[in-house]
């Protein structure tokens, strides 16, 4: 399973962090250290892969966004790859190409999207088309309670 | 104005923030006001405050008082207000916090709630952080979405059993039956789910992988029907059909598969068919072929398909994405012990990854390339190994050497290439080698004896063109002082001799001693070397006595200490000094001598080997010692602990006197063959004998004798013994190690022991000889004893 997903700058500024297993405040912010410091120090033509404890860690460069995730030691890093990757492509299909400030100003629809992809760490939704209409469908619901916002919204939709 | 701008204009302050004090007013600000929003009532502002926090709080802000809102936002009706809830329980909240607790309830309502978004939010929430109580509480619920619902909540469902059963494993047997029917779902995610569960099970609980194995055929059927099937537009990544999903069928077959015929015939069609027709183009292909691979070699495959796993990870070698290349090396290290043939035929491309310009590249192939060495390859993969070490970085530097090292001490070729290696490793890295190099180089070098004048002269050339690598220079010294006179010869077969003059010796030794560079470990070395040369060398001498008396007087107490030894035996032990400073003898790996920190360090040890060649009477015993040895009696497989004898070590003639001398010393030992004698080993024409003779209450004395009926002399003849622990056992120099054929001669050994609590005796003898150029070694145990002393 992925234990932590992070995206964080050039700068080493934090943009999006998501953690599947329960760590106190003061380890995390810890990790995200160590995993900047570590990110940040490669080489830009190496390998991307790295080892931290007993973790696999994970990380592409986007852009001016680096996308990096910590993994169990049995966990395949090519198709972690794949997984970023996946992210990334919905990230894009949804604001249209993305960039780093569209995270910046709506990270919380980022954090949405993580979480119509993945759920406990593991990818939940191969179908890159029923994720994106997932999260359309949240909005719309969302839409649609902002703009009849005298009642309440008990009823779903299917 | 959409609400959301409120959010958005904060953010552009905070960034437009020039200073860290300045955002830290922003921030401060803004958190006051959000405080005193959260104590109002509902406002329709909330989940705007909370998300406002929940950017700070990334921002590295503390963000607790933000907890409670979270809960209450959770329980709101509203869909927009749940949501931002929930992000930010995801986000504050932990299992550890108390307040998590306070939000069961709600998901437990939200579980059941009638919009599958709001359900999707609970599952997605107690996935992440759900404690192992909320669990326990809320697992049947799971259970009844598993069963009963759309595949939509099946997916989250599936996933959330899989955090359930990682917190609490018993409730696997819950969810065990629901899983094996989501086998057969159409929908990918659901499908995906449902192995990711699987996996979950089997690893946890054997019985029901056991059960599982059942459904092999029909995974097998499911992931041929991806990898055949046509192009789905759906699933598609760059040509693979659905590449997360057949990663993770891939995983589980190979669960299922270890240590398990049936289910691994079962597969092992499928297998080759993935591995042969993925497209390994992208990574996603490789992904999948990776995985094969990896489920490949830890099932009970058919060595063909071994091998096409093998060729797979070779091909990956070479290819252009780096990625793949380390990917590849770290599957090779993982079976480079079990196929080490299959991973042999990749080694040229291993030995290139090691010129890579990644770090993480070249440390595996470092790794792999040492695993890869054998006698037959390892004149030129040290060659590579010593190009690697002289353009590795730093952080590989020792592992390198000690990598070398190991394997020049297994493989090596010739003693000379040996020390070369140790040599080349010395200049090229000297700084990054284990403490134990410098005796195990100088226990190497006597041992080689025909290289002596061959390894002082390159030690010299060394030393007078670098003195920096202290490890270097104290292995240089120490050769040196014990083969100077070789040196000043001027004749070498091995290679160019050098012409120096006795005085050109001494300088380099005394650079040695004066320099600041050298540790006070490597002055002593320098300083015992200068001494040794007064035997050596003819005219200088003198300024051998002026170092020395300097010395005399050094700051450093253990130089101190040296020198005035030497001078001592300069001026009152000088009828000794040419003994003491005598050549030493070959240095048994295992005598004490040998595994101290410093080897040759120490006038004391030095002069205990050289006493027993001298026909000097001193009273003293040899370097064996009363050991206490295991219990035999107990049958432990332990390597016994042997005394050591000295039969490796001294030369021929000396050695029989000495050894006799020593018996007439300790006096009324007769080895006569009047007492009566028992052959206890006969084998490859040697044959050993023993007697034994009763000398007091407790005490006997036990004679080895060896015989050789064979054509050829045995030659390196040492006997060992082990006794239990109460008995004493002291074993007495052997005459000698070299049996003469044909039965002209004989080699004896006394053992004398001690047996005060009177338990039954029984000794345990190693033999070990050299005949006909082979090295024999046997063991035989010795239950009952020719004499009826007990």
């Amino acid at each position: 399973m992925m234990h932590f997903l992070l995206l964080f700058s050039r700068q080493g500024k934090l943009r999006l962090q998501k953690w599947f297993t329960p760590i106190p405040e003061r380890e995390k912010k810890k990790i995200v250290r160590d995993m900047t410091t570590m990110v940040l120090g490669r080489k830009p033509r190496s390998c991307n892969f790295l080892h931290w404890k007993d973790l696999k860690i994970v990380y592409k460069k986007y852009a001016s966004l680096y996308f990096c995730c910590g993994l169990d030691a049995e966990e395949n890093e090519l198709l972690a790859l794949e997984v970023l990757h996946r992210y990334v492509e919905l990230l894009d299909k949804y604001f249209g190409n993305v960039c780093e400030l569209d995270i910046i100003f709506n990270f919380e629809k980022a954090y949405f999207i993580l979480d119509e992809f993945l759920l406990g760490g593991e990818v939940q939704e191969t179908s890159k088309q029923v994720v994106s209409r997932s999260i359309e469908a949240s909005d719309m619901l969302q839409e649609a309670e902002i703009d009849n916002s005298d009642y309440d919204l008990e009823l779903g939709w299917p | 104005m959409s609400p959301s701008v409120r959010l958005q204009e904060m953010i552009r302050v905070i960034r437009g923030a020039r200073t860290q004090g300045e955002e830290r007013g922003v921030i401060q600000r803004e958190c006051a006001a959000i405080r005193a929003q959260f104590r109002q009532a509902d406002n329709g502002t909330r989940s705007h405050n909370l998300a406002k926090l929940l950017y700070v709080h990334m921002l590295g802000y503390p963000a607790h008082f933000g907890q409670m809102e979270c809960v209450r936002l959770i329980a709101s009706p509203r869909y927009n207000e749940k949501r931002v809830g929930y992000l930010g329980a995801m986000m504050l909240l932990d299992e550890k916090q108390d307040a998590s607790l306070l939000i069961t309830n709600s998901i437990k309502n939200d579980l059941s709630h009638s919009s599958q978004y709001v359900q999707s939010l609970a599952l997605c929430t107690l996935a992440c952080m759900g404690s192992a109580e909320m669990c326990r509480d809320l697992a049947p619920e799971i259970d009844r979405l598993l069963r009963a619902s759309n595949s939509y909540i099946k997916k989250k469902a599936a996933l959330c059993a899989v955090h359930m059963v990682r917190k609490v494993p018993e409730l696997g047997e819950l969810f065990t039956p629901a899983a094996r029917s989501l086998l057969s779902e159409k929908n990918h995610g659901v499908l995906h789910g449902a192995v990711v569960l699987i996996t979950e099970l089997c690893e946890r609980n054997p019985d029901t992988l056991e059960q599982f194995r059942k459904a092999v055929p029909e995974l097998v059927l499911m992931m041929k029907g991806l990898v055949m099937s046509g192009y789905s537009p759906e699933h598609n990544v760059a040509g693979i059909s659905d590449p997360f999903l057949q990663v993770r069928i891939l995983r589980l077959l190979r669960i299922l598969g270890r240590n398990n015929d049936t289910a691994s015939d079962a597969m092992n069609d499928l297998l080759a068919q993935v591995a042969t027709n993925t497209d390994s183009s992208k990574t996603a292909g490789s992904a999948v072929l990776y995985e094969t691979v990896l489920t490949v070699m830890d099932i009970k495959s058919e060595s063909g398909l071994r091998v096409l796993a093998v060729n797979i990870l070779g091909r990956f070698l070479l290819n252009n994405d780096r990625n793949i290349r380390y990917i590849s090396m770290t599957s090779l290290q993982k079976i480079v012990q079990t196929d080490h043939n299959a991973v042999q035929r990749h080694r040229g491309t291993i030995v290139d990854c090691l010129k890579d310009q990644d770090a993480s590249v070249k440390r595996r192939a470092l790794e792999l390339s040492l695993a890869l060495v054998s006698a037959v390859n390892i004149r030129s993969l040290m060659k590579e190994l010593l190009l690697f070490l002289s353009s590795c970085p730093p952080e590989l530097r020792a592992h390198t050497t000690s990598g070398i090292f190991n394997a020049a001490e297994r493989y090596a070729p010739s003693q000379r290439w040996h020390i070369d290696t140790i040599l080349h490793v010395l200049t090229t890295a000297g700084g990054d080698v284990r403490d134990e190099t410098v005796p195990n180089l100088i226990q190497l070098i006597t041992t080689a004896t025909e290289l002596h004048c061959y390894t002082v002269h390159k030690l010299y050339r060394a030393l007078i063109t670098d003195i920096s690598v202290q490890s270097l220079v104290q292995v240089a010294c120490w050769c040196i002082g014990e083969y100077g006179d070789l040196l000043l010869r001027g004749e070498c077969e091995e290679t160019e001799p050098v012409q120096v003059t006795e005085d050109d010796v001494l300088d380099a030794l005394e650079t040695v001693l004066q320099s600041h560079m050298s540790s006070p470990a490597t002055r002593g070395f320098a300083l015992t070397a200068t001494m040794k040369l007064s035997t050596r060398i003819t005219h200088n001498v003198d300024r051998i006595r002026s170092i020395v008396s300097i010395y005399g007087s050094c700051i450093d107490v253990e130089l101190q200490q040296r020198a005035v030894e030497y001078n001592a035996l300069f001026k009152k032990y000088d009828h000794m000094r040419a003994a003491v400073l005598e050549r030493m003898p070959v240095i048994d790996k295992s005598s004490p001598g040998h595994t101290n920190g410093e080897s040759a360090g120490g006038t004391i040890k030095e002069l205990e080997p050289t006493k027993l060649t001298q026909e000097i009477v001193f009273p003293q015993e040899p370097s064996n010692q009363v050991c206490d040895l295991l219990d035999l009696l107990g049958g432990s497989g332990e390597p016994f602990q042997p005394s050591p004898s000295l039969s490796s070590t001294a030369p021929g003639p000396a050695s029989s006197t000495a050894g006799g001398d020593l018996l007439d010393l300790l006096g009324g030992l007769d080895v006569t063959p009047a007492p009566p004698s028992v052959t206890v080993y006969e084998k490859n024409g040697v044959t050993l004998k023993l007697q034994t003779d009763t000398q007091t209450d407790t005490g006997m004395t036990v004679t080895l004798t060896a015989t050789n009926s064979t054509d050829g002399d045995i030659t390196g003849l040492t006997l060992q013994a082990a006794v239990p622990k109460s008995v004493q056992l002291q074993m007495k120099a052997p005459s000698g190690d070299v049996i003469p054929a044909h039965g002209l001669g004989q080699v004896t050994q006394t053992v004398l022991l001690n047996n005060p609590n009177k338990v039954s005796l029984k000794i345990r003898v190693r033999v070990c000889y050299t005949s006909q150029s082979s090295v024999c070694q046997d063991t035989v145990q010795i239950d009952s004893f020719p004499s009826t002393a007990w």
